[in-house]
């Protein structure tokens, strides 16, 4: 079981260690010289030579990949040429409002996407089995602001519930900061609903048709028991997984998500440091995300271990 | 004649041969599944937008008229022509800050999600083929490809399309690589998963034992036998790509500004969001309607000519 842990976690190290050489390579390996693509065409031969000088371009490769890799075992991403500050500091305060939208997103997303995928293999072919996977064929394809301007559009600007855009800190009252994250984290959660609900609904399927179903049901249990108690309980893993999985999809929609809010977390500063050319934010956002992916993926396998009583490695 | 000898008992039996079942084609079922026929005809309506658009009440989507700004959909302006005269046009979607028709520049934005949704889908099958057969068949490159791909799936895909086209001159070509690569992981796992188990194949270790050259058993073996589920992993890389195109323009960050493009049209359309809503609903729905049919038309050719993928979704 330890060793499992240990061997589990160990995994994530290559992965985590090709994503930070491709993000590196990212820059290095793109046709032309960097320092001019990251000062940009109206900049003067004097800040392409700070730049160079900075990035230690005159270097070989391997040993301009050793320093980064240093400082970035250190916990330094570099500092970005337009905020003017370290991009640790920078993502350190863009993190609150990413963090709060994706938190309620998942939280919306598993409330409302697992009991209907439930239902939907229970009722299997009935009306909302079909709506469902509908509506999931649709959440794949209604782009993320598509939907988000028509949100706004409707409960803010037509029916005034809502506040059209922007967001507020949780420590300046939660109420304002609630307002503010209904639209965007619903206008989010569609898609991974659409997700989720598709995988639970054939998880959930998949258990109905088992012995143990049948016997439950047998035995005279209340079939609200048969339902969560042993078909949820054993689609758990796929569930979970897909819940992992899905988190890229989260993170693209978070980019998109607070630009049409106007939200100022981490996707609003990856498509600002793209715009201003920012290289070094703009590999440390990413390595920041891929990061957090490999790491929510690692913990849902753990999880496993808690859902799944007979996976024991 | 050996001709004639089985057509005499055929003859005889002529009453039961009604009650034999003969297994359609694949074109017959495919063309016989709902999902298929809907998705099919919806990507032909849409070939022959775009094809026809200079003919569907378009002007050149590139003019532009400063008397006939922000119009709603359905007035009457004027419009001047690239010959410097004024001509009478009306504006089916109303028309933007600048002057230019939303109906003439939505119809040639299915030009271009139709040419960046295909060409991403065909480079992404095509390099992960290519990927997918050498780590499938070439034992010693198995490994460090896979690392490599595994390592490309950590980061959120959006995050890598956003990042390459930064780096690159913003152009159709680049759009279309930045928005495939990303997607190549996933059909090289597929492929190299098929490649595993058909190189166990009899015929495969027929062709082996009788000295065919590697590639020859790559290509002309191995290869054809993974031509369905590439054909619907396809299908569904054509959608993501016309979303994730979208997505890049509307982020400001795609394709450049001057092309008319779903998402280009709704970036200049959002900054007056709250007073013309059509600027952004007209290309939305386009693009929904788009990934829709494509992700409807993929469904059903997973269903037809992939029936185990079909099961395990």
């Amino acid at each position: 079981m330890l060793s499992f842990l240990v061997k589990r976690i160990l995994a994530t190290v290559p992965v985590l260690l090709i994503v930070a050489v491709l993000v590196f390579l990212l820059l290095r390996l793109t046709p032309g010289d960097p320092a001019t693509i990251i000062a940009g065409d109206a900049a003067s031969p004097e800040n392409v030579a700070k730049i160079r000088e900075n990035l230690g371009l005159s270097k070989p490769l391997l040993v301009q990949f050793g320093i980064w890799f240093g400082n970035l075992m250190a916990g330094d991403l570099g500092e970005s040429y337009f905020f003017k500050m370290k991009v640790s500091t920078l993502i350190g305060q863009r993190i609150e409002p990413t963090l709060a939208l994706s938190f309620c997103t998942i939280v919306i997303a598993v409330l409302v996407a697992v009991p209907l995928g439930v239902i939907a293999a229970w009722k299997q072919g009935g009306w909302l089995d079909r709506a469902l996977m509908g509506f999931s064929v649709m959440g794949f394809s209604v782009p993320v602001f598509v939907l988000g301007y028509l949100l706004i559009w409707l409960v803010s600007l037509k029916l005034a519930l809502l506040p059209v855009q922007g967001y507020q800190r949780i420590a300046d009252g939660f109420g304002p900061f609630i307002r503010h994250l209904i639209l965007p984290s619903i206008t989010l959660s569609v898609i991974y609903i659409a997700l989720i609900a598709r995988v639970t609904r054939a998880a959930v399927q998949d258990v109905l048709s088992e012995d143990y179903i049948r016997t439950a049901r047998a035995k005279g249990l209340p079939e609200v028991r048969v339902l969560v108690g042993h078909a949820l309980a054993n689609a758990a893993v796929p569930i979970l997984t897909v819940i992992g999985i899905g988190i890229a999809l989260l993170i693209g929609g978070v980019v998109v998500t607070e630009s049409v809010y106007g939200i100022p977390g981490l996707g609003r500063l990856t498509v600002d440091a793209v715009l201003a050319r920012d290289f070094p934010t703009i590999q440390g956002v990413i390595l920041f995300f891929s990061f957090v992916y490999v790491l929510i993926n690692l913990l849902v396998d753990l999880s496993y271990l808690v859902f799944d009583p007979r996976i024991r490695y | 004649m050996h001709a004639d000898a089985p057509a005499a008992p055929a003859a005889d039996l002529s009453t039961e041969a009604a009650n034999v079942y003969v297994r359609p084609t694949v074109w017959q079922r495919l063309a016989r599944h709902w999902a298929v026929r809907i998705g099919g005809a919806a990507m032909l309506l849409l070939t022959l937008v775009a094809l026809a658009a200079p003919v569907l009440g378009t002007v050149d989507p590139t003019l532009f008229d400063p008397g006939s700004r922000d119009l709603l959909p359905g007035a009457t302006g004027e419009i001047t022509t690239l010959e410097g005269e004024s001509v009478k046009h009306t504006f089916l979607m109303g028309s933007d800050s600048f002057g230019r028709d939303i109906h003439s520049r939505v119809l040639y934005g299915t030009r271009v999600s139709l040419i960046v949704g295909i060409a991403c889908a065909l480079l992404a099958v095509l390099l992960g083929v290519v990927a997918g057969l050498s780590a499938g068949y070439l034992r010693w490159l198995d490994m460090p490809l896979m690392r490599v791909m595994d390592g490309v799936m950590a980061i959120p895909g959006i995050l890598i399309a956003i990042a390459l086209v930064a780096l690159w001159k913003a152009s159709l070509l680049t759009v279309i690589v930045a928005i495939a690569i990303p997607e190549i992981p996933r059909v090289t796992r597929l492929v190299r998963s098929l490649v595993l188990s058909i190189r166990e194949e009899p015929y495969v270790e027929a062709a082996v034992s009788l000295g065919t050259p590697t590639l020859k058993i790559m290509f002309g073996h191995i290869l054809p036998n993974t031509v369905a589920p590439l054909i619907v992993q396809g299908t569904y890389i054509c959608a993501s790509a016309i979303l994730t195109e979208a997505i890049l323009s509307f982020l400001g960050v795609g394709l450049p500004t001057d092309m008319p493009t779903w998402g280009n049209i709704m970036a200049e359309g959002r900054v007056q969001f709250q007073q013309f809503p059509h600027n952004v609903f007209f290309p939305g729905i386009f693009l929904a309607v788009t990934v829709l049919a494509v992700n409807i038309l993929g469904d059903g050719l997973r269903d037809v000519l992939d029936p185990k993928m079909a099961k395990r979704a």
